[in-house]
């Protein structure tokens, strides 16, 4: 490759020329936006740059411009159309959030973070990104740079975020998976984990930045591709949280230097992987934390001196997407020689696209350069001026005096033609898992083993050796850790932070994820994924008034319309549970193209529909915490919310190898009442223990409460309320339906406790006991589940101890 | 007198430097965090304070191994200036990777064996990679033991504090451990031997020591991340109705007791 500037020939290109073209060089785009590029430039009567293709099929691709979210959709459910939606996003996410219209949200959807109030001083950022197809590839350094790409999300909302919390939650094949299965060209899953895992442990941990919040799942349909979901809270000062750029203003890049590395990445993560992506190295970045780390202590000083007036991080498309976006509606013009280079040798249009990690993007008026650039070396940062923000209204490039790039920045953003998509849903049906129970009365059913494999299954099971490797405890603040209970390592339901040494107020991070349920119903899905998020927030002492979510979509094809289908009922489910709870979307993105295509076989398969719910809470005082491991005995425990027959998708119906159809639905008049009156109990100081009921049920969430506090519980399944006529045991105790909680009242407590809570569906279960037995009674009265806590806890301990 | 100044020392891949310097202005201290280029270029005086900090983070990354490079600079760039502060009875403290500098520039343990009365700094011991391989974060107990350290000064017998590294197992020839312990220069043991009780494999489980004057202290956990009872990570399960004066977490006093040395000796 040479440093010079190829015409691509497309004014005469046919149909067929036109996707070799953007085949060939990776450009991701599709027939009509070749064809809408070929009309623009022959309007100008010459062909484009490559820098100009390659700078266009950036700025257009899926993972830059979300267009399927945009898209209008023609949807059909149950094979006949129903409706044309105008862009899944503005439609659902966007107007939710409008709907709602919460007066502490500073900032939404525009920033690369959404921004929400915090206290007096300062206000909070989040955003949640993921690193799929670059982690499928090479895990560590795919998970390493995801990490450092949504830390560098942070620090590029408004005018800069300190960093203060990661998250990551991972979606990888069975870790069992024997060898000879695995799909051709793609890692096996343990090799996978292992890798993300030190990938993003090596990443945080050396920037500082606690990781206390997370989740790992399994699904043999991820093992071609993993998902992994990194996201990272900021502190910013309320005074720092807009930005502007003006005519003249300096376009300084900050941090790394640029290298071949990440070339093509945006496009590349806007394709399906098949078994030939293991070639493409090229497209995964090379992480530095050490580098971003510096540019962190230099930047916030800047921007405390106000010496840059806008900033936006390189992610992917590198320079041609920050210098594009900043200047958006002004012009910008760029000298690419002026780029700071890790080695020679690369072209105009590389130089322009690579995704060479940890660099910011700032303008810089004039007069402050010498100010900004002296803290910079005193940093041990790079500081380069590549060009100047113009009033052009183009974004114009140039190498060594050369116009290599001369695009109008209204074709460039808004020139992608809104393509029209079909999207179908057909509900699918599973065979039925009938209960195994004998019925009241009769026999001695056991659900001791069922219990066991249920906590030994790998999406329940012990994350212990994980959580030690990242630093959860660094800047001080966790005050609430993501191993709780008298051993340190029962599972908390969340986590909760003091960001500001010396205060009370605290943040609560929390999540919500349920593919299984997307087997049955991506809506119940989508819906149960927000509940979940919001229980996780309750039940450490947070309130869903002041919790606001992010959602990431992961999904297969769009193109494919029962994938899209899938996707809008979704969607849907966003809008419609998002709203009826009060909690707005601040931030999401969305990830696409999840799906393998074996290049011998034809074979095609997609990842479950996957929607990541992150939700984020302020709380007024963090000494009201709680957590779910059980604190004394002879305390009371009660199961708070109604349960039904829902085991569509379940863990329980998983391991005897079913799905169902009944996966548990969200009743959000239900739930909010719910979850209101518990978060009020919390705040009275009368519950001592919380535990939200997710995978495995009340039978799961009792015993991790159980052998987390270290005591035994004696329960009966008696006084469970139900919504429905359920009444097998087994139903009772493993359905997963939404908004319940088991809880740990005090004997002191129990009357102001019943009282208040006597408009919500609560039932008594049992206590606390000092032998560590764990006994649940069925309904018949003789033991259904006996074994010590010690067993149950060995069990899920034991399956991903290393 | 003025209050006690503290400097704490940072550069790249420096983490803890904010909560560090939290905990010493809860302490009483004025706290001042320094680039080591501007103690290099002269631009701020290490004379000019009273305590040195070194906190946690992966200076340089731990290249080559944990501590080392900022290690080599303090020695060969900062040589006059850090002898001359150690010889006016000043204080050093080194936090997790802060600790592994002062180990690799020798500051620590500051034993005389085989040093052949040099003033030259010479390392004589290690913080080597964990037995487990691993990085480490969890909560260990620690027993206080008897020794001239001026930073653990009546503390609690037994104090509880995190740890968050992956090269945090001390090693050191047997002459030297023997040493170490006839001057009672180990501050700190891990209170049990066996993983993960001791987290990192260190012999004798020593988690933290100074040097034979006491003022220079190094340890692996993190004092500064337990100031309040609620870093505690039980204080969910405490009795509701502890009485407040127990607020303070068990960091907190190595940084006061620092404080308190500086204003009534220096």
């Amino acid at each position: 490759m040479s440093n010079t500037v190829n015409e691509i020939n497309i004014l005469n290109a046919d149909d067929a020329e036109l996707m070799r073209i953007s085949r060939e060089g990776t450009l991701s785009l599709n027939l009509n936006e070749m064809k809408t590029i070929q009309t623009h430039f022959g309007a100008l009567g010459r062909n484009p740059t490559d820098v100009e293709i390659e700078t266009i099929a950036q700025t257009w691709s899926e993972h830059c411009v979300h267009k399927t979210f945009k898209s209008i959709i023609r949807y059909s459910e149950d094979g006949r159309e129903t409706e044309q939606i105008d862009g899944l996003f503005p439609t659902y996410i966007q107007r939710a959030t409008e709907d709602i219209d919460k007066p502490w949200c500073v900032s939404v959807f525009s920033d690369n973070a959404g921004i929400i109030e915090f206290d007096e001083t300062f206000n909070l950022v989040f955003k949640v990104e993921t690193h799929n197809h670059p982690s499928a590839i090479e895990p560590y350094g795919g998970a390493g740079t995801g990490i450092g790409g949504v830390i560098r999300d942070s620090l590029g909302t408004g005018l800069g975020a300190k960093p203060i919390l990661n998250t990551d939650i991972f979606c990888f094949g069975m870790p069992d998976m024997p060898y000879s299965e695995l799909p051709k060209g793609t890692l096996h899953p343990k090799r996978v984990f292992k890798g993300v895992v030190a990938g993003v442990r090596d990443y945080g941990n050396r920037m500082g930045i606690p990781t206390a919040n997370g989740a790992i799942l399994f699904d043999s349909r991820y093992t071609a591709n993993p998902l992994v979901f990194c996201g990272n809270v900021g502190l910013i000062p309320r005074n720092r949280c807009e930005k502007s750029v003006e005519p003249g203003d300096l376009v300084v890049a900050v941090g790394g230097q640029t290298g071949r590395d990440g070339i093509h990445g945006a496009t590349f993560s806007s394709a399906e992987l098949d078994d030939t992506s293991e070639s493409l190295g090229s497209v995964v970045q090379i992480g530095n934390p050490i580098m971003e780390k510096k540019i962190v202590d230099a930047l916030l000083q800047a921007r405390d001196r106000n010496l840059y007036r806008s900033i936006t991080d390189c992610g992917a498309g590198g320079f041609s997407s920050a210098v594009g976006e900043m200047g958006e509606h002004i012009g910008a013009e760029v000298h690419l020689e002026r780029v700071s280079l890790k080695y020679e040798g690369l072209a105009p249009w590389e130089i322009w696209l690579s995704e060479a990690q940890e660099r910011m993007v700032i303008a810089v008026p004039p007069e402050n350069l010498s100010e900004l650039v002296a803290i910079c070396e005193a940093e041990f940062v790079e500081a380069t001026v590549l060009g100047t923000f113009t009033d052009t209204h183009k974004l114009q490039v140039f190498y060594e005096g050369a116009i290599v790039a001369d695009l109008e920045m209204e074709f460039l953003h808004n020139g992608l033609p809104k393509p029209v998509k079909q999207a179908v849903w057909q509900p699918p049906k599973h065979p039925e898992m009938p209960s195994r129970d004998e019925g009241i009365g009769v026999g001695n059913s056991s659900y001791t083993d069922d219990l066991k494999r249920l906590l030994a299954s790998p999406n329940i099971a012990s994350k212990e050796s994980v959580i030690r490797q990242y630093d959860h405890g660094v800047q001080g603040g966790v005050v609430i850790n993501p191993l709780v209970g008298v051993a340190n390592d029962g599972p908390s339901d969340a986590c909760v932070i003091t960001p500001v040494l010396g205060s009370r107020k605290g943040v609560i991070i929390a999540n919500g994820i349920n593919p299984k349920y997307s087997d049955v119903d991506p809506y119940l899905s989508a819906a149960s994924a927000i509940d979940e998020a919001l229980r996780n927030i309750v039940a450490v002492g947070g309130t869903i008034e002041k919790t606001a979510l992010l959602d990431n979509f992961c999904w297969g094809n769009p193109d494919k319309p029962d994938r899209l289908g899938a996707l809008v009922r979704a969607a849907k489910a966003c809008y419609d549970i998002a709203t009826a709870y009060g909690t707005p979307f601040i931030s999401g993105k969305d990830s696409l193209y999840n799906e393998y295509r074996d290049t011998t076989t034809g074979e095609q398969r997609a990842i479950p529909s996957t929607l990541l719910i992150s939700a984020i809470c302020v709380i007024p005082d963090i000494r009201n915490a709680v957590t779910m491991d059980v604190k004394a005995p002879g305390n009371f425990i009660y199961v708070v919310g109604n349960t039904y027959a829902e085991l569509g998708g379940s863990h329980y119906f998983g391991i005897h190898g079913f799905i169902g159809n009944n996966a548990p639905v969200v009743r959000p008049d239900e739930g909010k009442q719910t979850m209101e009156r518990l978060s009020s109990a919390i705040d009275s100081g009368w519950v001592r223990s919380c535990h939200d009921c997710s995978e495995g049920g009340i039978g799961v969430a009792a015993a991790e409460m159980a052998f987390a506090g270290g005591y035994g519980m004696t329960l009966n399944l008696d006084n469970v309320p139900t919504g429905d006529a359920t009444d097998a045991d087994d139903y009772l105790l493993f359905s997963e339906s939404n908004s319940r909680f088991i809880v740990e009242i005090e004997p002191e407590h129990r009357d102001a406790y019943e009282n208040y809570m006597s408009d919500v569906p609560i039932g008594y279960l049992g206590t606390v006991t000092e032998a560590p037995e764990f006994v649940v009674k069925g309904r018949s009265g003789s033991p259904i589940i006996k074994t010590s806590i010690d067993v149950l806890k060995s069990a899920w301990q034991t399956p991903l101890h290393s | 007198m003025t209050e006690p100044k503290v400097l704490i020392l940072r550069t790249a891949g420096t983490n803890c430097d904010a909560e560090t310097d939290t905990a010493f202005q809860l302490a009483g201290a004025e706290t001042a965090l320094v680039h080591i280029q501007n103690l290099i270029s002269g631009k701020v005086n290490l004379s000019d304070y009273q305590i040195l900090a070194i906190p946690g983070g992966f200076s340089y990354g731990d290249d080559i191994s944990a501590g080392i490079l900022l290690a080599v600079e303090m020695k060969h760039k900062l040589t006059d200036a850090l002898n001359q502060f150690v010889a006016d009875g000043k204080l050093v403290i080194g936090i997790c990777n802060g600790f592994q500098v002062l180990v690799r520039t020798g500051l620590l343990p500051g034993v005389s064996t085989s040093n052949n009365g040099t003033s030259e700094m010479t390392q004589h011991a290690t913080l080597a990679m964990n037995t487990s391989a691993k990085f480490e974060c969890r909560w260990v107990d620690l027993e206080t033991q008897q020794s001239p350290c001026v930073f653990t000064k009546d503390i609690k017998p037994s104090v509880y504090l995190p740890v968050a590294h992956a090269e945090g197992r001390f090693t050191a020839p047997a002459d030297v451990l023997a040493e170490l312990e006839a001057n009672n220069q180990v501050v700190f043991r891990y209170a049990e031997s066996q993983y993960p009780r001791n987290p990192n494999g260190s012999d004798a489980d020593i988690a933290g020591v100074c040097d034979p004057t006491g003022r220079i202290f190094g340890l692996m956990p993190h004092p500064e991340r337990f100031l309040t009872k609620w870093n505690h990570p039980r204080w969910t399960r405490f009795a509701q109705t502890q009485d407040t004066t127990t607020e303070e977490g068990d960091g907190l006093a190595i940084f006061k007791n620092a404080v308190n040395y500086v204003k009534a000796n220096l």
